[in-house]
């Protein structure tokens, strides 16, 4: 393994909380309550503060020219390594919840591994975060069940949520050639563990909101692979026009 | 730790910027000094991974200790990660005081939000009569609670 795996993977773990909270901050402001708006926005700036951490880490392996900033703002499209699922759009609050709730039931499962990671970074900042994440995962489950298991109205949201997010879900779990690595070399986690797992707990909690489960569906997957869906290009000429605008600009 | 008295003193005087009356001793950010005559290296841990307040805390111990003569390097470190159990009893009090509700053991902690058991007590009236409004409140590290004896609202330091 070389340092510039090692870079790839924090990247990876990075892009991840940084386009979901992305996502999340688009809602400031505009949460259907002031509790709820405060919470996703609370847990923006966690998956925000956990990005910081792995990209100063990146910037540190990658040497003198790098610095977080850069890492975050100037790569282009396919050099981002997120998952699908995150960079879905803010539909409606059901979908919102359900994306979230895909996300964190992945993330514990995915930060319980790296906890035992040989590389010490990475371990320290996933124990650092998985803190944070169980009450992520706290608030999301809660609003699914109360969500799936509430009007009527409120049920087939969402279940559409679910039903539209379901195909994103394999991808999180997907290992890709580098992630392979990884784990063989004891600094990754192993996604192939974490998989029946996770859809057992997923499963489990979908069935307590009486929410149906999707069945014999088509996956999607592509974005760690740098094969974004049509909304990356949006997220990005958001996230990166000040940085595109004014090269180099700090506060 | 063994820290130096004087040290010590200056740093007391910082305090976090969102809770003003818990100095950065008492919330237990303060992980490590090492001296070498008048460089002073200090190391602090984040309570939460995206807390705005790190960068203001930094720069605050650059400049008291500056001041004071010293030469400071600040570095952030992450493990072990922060936990509310290194709030000292003096900054519990300070927090009650201020009109948050210091974080429970654990376990209990769990029941209040989870639950919703009536066991974190308002900071004003004492009364365990309190309703959780919110899991998330005005900072990542608070939850939002209501007294339904007093009727006042009250941030909840959570257990992390």
């Amino acid at each position: 393994m070389n340092d510039n795996s090692l870079y790839k993977y924090i990247l990876m773990l990075g892009d991840n909380a940084m386009i979901l909270g992305h996502r999340l901050s688009e809602l400031c402001g505009h949460g259907p309550s002031l509790e709820t708006d405060i919470a996703l926005t609370n847990i923006s700036l966690d998956l925000f503060g956990q990005v910081r951490n792995y990209f100063q880490y990146a910037a540190e392996i990658k040497g003198a020219d790098f610095d977080e900033d850069k890492i975050a703002f100037m790569r282009l499209e396919h050099d981002y390594r997120n998952t699908l699922l995150v960079e879905q759009k803010n539909t409606d609050f059901a979908f919102v919840i359900a994306r979230q709730y895909f996300f964190d039931a992945y993330h514990i499962l995915l930060l319980n591994e790296l906890i035992n990671s040989k590389n010490e970074q990475i371990a320290a900042i996933a124990a650092k975060s998985i803190k944070e994440v169980k009450y992520h995962r706290r608030f999301s489950s809660e609003w699914v069940k109360r969500l799936g298991d509430g009007t009527d109205v409120s049920r087939e949201k969402m279940q559409n949520a679910v039903n539209y997010l379901f195909p994103y879900l394999n991808e999180l779990t997907e290992e890709t050639e580098l992630e392979k690595e990884m784990k063989e070399n004891g600094i990754g986690a192993d996604l192939n563990k974490i998989r029946k797992i996770y859809f057992e707990n997923i499963k489990a909690l979908l069935t307590e909101a009486t929410l149906k489960i999707p069945e014999n569906i088509f996956s999607h997957s592509g974005g760690k692979k740098g094969v974004h869906s049509e909304h990356m290009g949006y997220i990005l000429s958001n996230l990166q026009y000040m940085q595109r605008a004014y090269p180099n600009m700090t506060w | 730790m063994v820290i130096d008295k004087k040290i010590e003193d200056l740093l007391t005087d910082i305090s976090d910027p969102e809770i003003p009356v818990l100095s950065i001793m008492d919330m237990g950010i303060v992980r490590d000094i090492e001296m070498d005559g008048n460089n002073v290296l200090i190391k602090i841990t984040p309570t939460y991974s995206g807390c705005p307040a790190m960068d203001t805390i930094a720069m605050e111990i650059k400049i008291k200790l500056e001041q004071a003569g010293y030469k400071a390097t600040v570095k952030n470190i992450l493990s072990p990660a922060w936990t509310t159990d290194w709030i000292t009893e003096r900054g519990r009090r300070a927090l009650e005081k201020y009109g948050i509700a210091s974080p429970l053991e654990a376990s209990l902690d769990k029941r209040a939000l989870l639950d919703g058991e009536r066991i974190v007590a308002c900071p004003q009236c004492n009364s365990t009569n309190t309703k959780m409004v919110s899991q998330f409140g005005s900072t990542a590290c608070k939850a939002l609670f209501k007294c339904e004896d007093c009727y006042e609202p009250f941030d909840y330091f959570k257990c992390l």
